[in-house]
């Protein structure tokens, strides 16, 4: 790790008083990675890509566009007729969006089946629930900037969420507003914290790293690397191998940004916002939709908003919810189906929080809401004694199922679940 | 593994398409008429014959309460029009300019740069004329309904005597493709509305069409660059995934051989 | 034996070979994907299609009394249209053969000899010169001054003293009528 390792004499005297290259040889380069990683693993680094490509697409559509409520939507349409690839720019930004959650649930729900919140991980796994916090907060702002009818819809039933605080809710709603309702002042803070939280983002992601690399990644058979025949350096491997990630995601991105760019949007939003009109089905955002199903699940305003925070609050807390020492869902054939029927579920709530709000779809929906938080709140604490999971391989390199003699690892397996 | 990938995958997408049922939520007992329109598709464009056709329907008829407040003449060369031509039309319409130098409005011919000229200086103005409703600017309203082509079509091609037992309100009108039935916009075309220079079919279904050729060009100006830059981007991208997914095999390669 | 041995060690040198240049193919091919998307982002910057639309403009210059000025904008900067005196027409054809920093002759300046049409921009840093409005400081030359870092222009927009490298540009435009410039 001395400063001679490097051949190039500028790098050398560089590193020498700034360890840069040091530091990225390795946490880039060197960094021991489990060699077992799956495809799911690369949805960590495609997030961080997503995260570039907005900020990037968003600077420079900010170059364009003026946040005034008389010249917001103009400005965008502005960007989609006369600014060089400015519809390009938008498209992308606005898919982007849909895309980064698309892949940040998949990391999530990857963290959830390997167990990847689990000690020593906790404050990574909680460090990733604040990004999503802070990706919900930037992307409802940013929907409001093109100033159509759900943009100002959607502000103003998201910000009416705080009048449910009980006494000082009004004066907050007020004060969130600028006003007595969501108009100029509001658009103008949120063209401002729109353009400021991705940066937040951007040190909550620093921070995140820093945690990940402490312990190294998680892998698909939960079990931590014993020795470098567990590990393989970060590159070539996966430095290709998350270039191969990208490559795919992006044709899938490139399809809806060229050939269905409004798909994921809502056509009202075509339509300049009125104040004395509310369009007559509003939905937000898919990504926003099992929070809503949520929300609108409880018949009471105050506790379908608790319920909604609820939702997100009680990720923080999982760590201590599921206390089984067994990390990986694939040793645990109990989980593995609660698993499932909580994936369902979220796919369920997300159905639900496009439907309106009526008849049937609200028996499901409360059901569903019910069941989101039964299975933190219950079965994973309950799972985590009844459950008899299957013994776990030795090590990484050594296989327990398909090789020959392998079976070590079963005799390993209860006392690693005592430690 | 490639289980839990297929499921996830299938999830998504059934995430992704349950918004459909939202989109077309626009009326839920509306059936809407179907036409093959030349810019759908990834190899979608437009038809320029009918859209100056449909730029001259909607000049005849529509043009008396429909603004088009994001269509600059400069922008009619995409409809094959030259620069002379286009001159000539901007030059029929007066456009209100100034202050000049008493600082006075005044108004002279309009130029390539402006924007097509609307028909009511505002929205109070627009609703003060037609019985309280506002006919909505129609640049965008392709792209601001659902399935925004297929809609208009429809609407245009709808109005119908309501069915025995319907009262149809004073000042409205009865539309089997509207959301309610009842609509405040009186029936634009009936047929032989307008004259093609070109002798293309006047009917009101070929009208209808010539002018959602139109407007789904006023709506997305961008769409036949768009989609020719999609073609070559996706091309380019399905390359550079086999390539590298042939690197990433070439260098795990000794990887897997430790593994087994 | 040994033969086989350096057939494998051939082998794996070619493999070794393939595998280099399949993996610089990829990346290089990333790294033109890359500059292929840099594009868009730089080319938002430049004038939309909306801002060259407008870049021409038409005026009347038969308003101008002898001796006077006005300023126009054009593409957000000012043109001075001078109607000329003919003291001053005669000043800057007889300076045509001086030595001058940016020499040019005061006819190819002008297309009509009364109407001198040149933006208002100094050539040194872009401040607006003096010598538009009845009064102000013309320079030496009679012509225009500026202020920022005294420049002096001549009666034909040329520069003649202070830091500035060319004569004030004289913009497109032509007589659309007797009266009527269209600049752009």
């Amino acid at each position: 790790m001395s400063a001679n390792q490097f051949q190039n004499p500028v790098v050398r005297w560089i590193d020498h008083r700034l360890p840069i290259f040091s530091f990225l040889n390795h946490e880039a380069t060197e960094y021991p990675t489990p060699k077992n990683l799956n495809y799911f693993w690369n949805f960590g680094s495609l997030a961080g890509i997503s995260l570039v490509i907005m900020i990037i697409t968003g600077i420079v559509l900010s170059m364009n566009y003026t946040a005034h409520v008389d010249y917001a939507f103009d400005s965008v349409e502005r960007i989609m007729r006369d600014v060089n690839h400015g519809w390009l720019l938008r498209y992308i930004h606005m898919n982007g969006a849909s895309f980064f959650f698309i892949v940040v649930f998949i990391h999530i729900f990857r963290g959830l089946y390997y167990g990847s919140y689990k000690a020593p991980r906790e404050l990574l796994w909680m460090l990733g629930v604040v990004i999503l916090l802070l990706m919900m907060a930037t992307a409802f702002m940013g929907y409001v900037l093109p100033w159509g009818q759900m943009s100002f819809w959607g502000a103003t039933v998201i910000t009416n969420l705080f009048s449910a605080i009980p006494f000082a809710g009004e004066g907050i709603v007020t004060w969130l507003w600028g006003g007595f309702s969501v108009d100029n002042p509001t658009l103008n803070r949120f063209f401002s914290l729109h353009y400021l939280l991705p940066f937040v983002i951007v040190g909550v992601v620093i921070l995140h790293l820093v945690a990940l690399h402490r312990f190294g990644s998680n892998n698909p058979l939960g079990i931590d690397t014993r020795g470098p025949q567990d590990t393989i350096p970060f590159h070539p491997y996966y430095t290709i191998k998350d270039f191969f990630g990208l490559s795919v995601f992006l044709t899938f991105f490139a399809a809806a940004v060229f050939f269905f760019p409004n798909f994921m949007g809502h056509p009202d939003n075509y339509i300049p916002a009125n104040a004395l009109q509310t369009p007559a089905h509003i939905v937000p955002e898919w990504y926003f939709l099992p929070f809503y199903a949520i929300l609108r699940a409880v018949p009471d305003k105050l506790g379908g908003v608790l319920a909604m925070f609820g939702a997100i609050a009680v990720l923080f807390i999982l760590p201590w919810l599921d206390r089984s020492p067994v990390r990986s869902g694939r040793f645990r054939p109990i989980f593995k189906i609660f698993f499932w029927v909580f994936f369902a579920d979220c796919l369920v709530l997300g159905y639900i929080g496009a439907m309106p709000a009526e008849g049937i779809y609200v028996v499901i929906g409360r059901v569903a809401t019910i069941w989101y938080f039964l299975h933190f709140l219950l079965i994973l604490p309950i799972l985590s004694v009844a459950e008899t999971p299957r013994p776990l391989p030795q090590s990484i390199s050594t296989p327990v199922f398909g090789g020959s003699g392998a079976m070590a690892g079963a005799a390993a397996a209860p006392k690693r679940k005592v430690e | 593994m490639k289980k839990l990938f297929l499921t996830l995958a299938t999830a998504v997408l059934t995430a992704s398409f349950s918004n459909v049922p939202v989109l077309a939520a626009g009326g839920g007992d509306v059936v809407l008429r179907q036409a093959d329109w030349s810019f759908s598709g990834p190899f979608g464009t437009f038809d320029k014959a009918s859209m100056q056709r449909g730029f001259q329907a909607y000049t005849e008829v529509c043009a008396g309460c429909h603004s088009m407040n994001y269509i600059a003449f400069r922008n009619l060369a995409d409809l094959g029009y030259n620069e002379a031509e286009i001159k000539a039309i901007a030059a029929e319409y007066e456009v209100v300019d100034g202050p000049n130098d008493e600082g006075e409005m005044f108004t002279r011919n309009g130029i390539p740069a402006d924007r097509i000229p609307a028909p009511y200086p505002n929205e109070l103005a627009a609703r003060a004329a037609n019985n309280g409703a506002y006919p909505p600017d129609l640049s965008l309203i392709v792209k601001a309904r659902a399935n925004g082509a297929d809609y208009l079509y429809s609407l245009l091609t709808s109005y119908e005597d309501a069915p025995a037992g319907t009262a149809v309100p004073e000042g409205m009108y009865y539309n089997a493709a509207y959301s309610g039935h009842m609509i405040a916009m009186p029936q634009p075309l009936y047929g032989d509305d307008v004259e093609y220079a070109d002798g293309a079919d006047t009917s009101m279904d070929a009208v209808a069409k010539d002018l959602v050729n139109f407007m789904a060009w006023t709506a997305e100006p961008a769409l036949e660059e768009r989609k020719r830059t999609g073609v070559a981007v996706m091309i380019f991208l399905v390359l550079l995934s086999g390539l590298s997914f042939g690197a990433m095999r070439f260098i795990w390669a000794d990887v897997k051989k430790t593994r087994a | 034996m040994a033969a086989s041995k350096t057939n494998k060690a051939a082998l794996v040198a070619e493999q070794k070979s393939r595998r280099d240049f399949i993996v610089v193919a990829t990346y290089a091919m990333g790294a033109v994907g890359a500059g292929a998307f840099a594009w868009p982002l730089i080319d938002q910057m430049n004038p939309a299609a909306d801002t060259l639309a407008l870049a021409s403009i038409e005026v009347d210059v038969s308003k101008i009394a002898e001796g006077q000025s006005i300023t126009l904008k054009w593409r957000g900067k000012p043109v001075f249209i001078r109607h000329r005196t003919k003291t001053e027409i005669d000043e800057a054809l007889r300076d045509d053969a001086l030595d001058m920093r940016d020499p040019q002759v005061d006819s190819d300046r002008v297309q009509k000899p009364e109407y001198l049409v040149v933006l208002g921009v100094c050539t040194h840093l872009g401040c607006v010169p003096l010598g538009q409005k009845v009064g102000e400081v013309r320079g030496e030359y009679d012509g225009w001054f500026c202020p920022c870092h005294g420049s002096h222009y001549d009666s034909s927009g040329r520069i003649r003293k202070g830091p500035a490298p060319t004569n004030l540009e004289v913009p497109p435009y032509s007589f659309l009528s007797d009266d009527v410039i269209k600049i752009g």
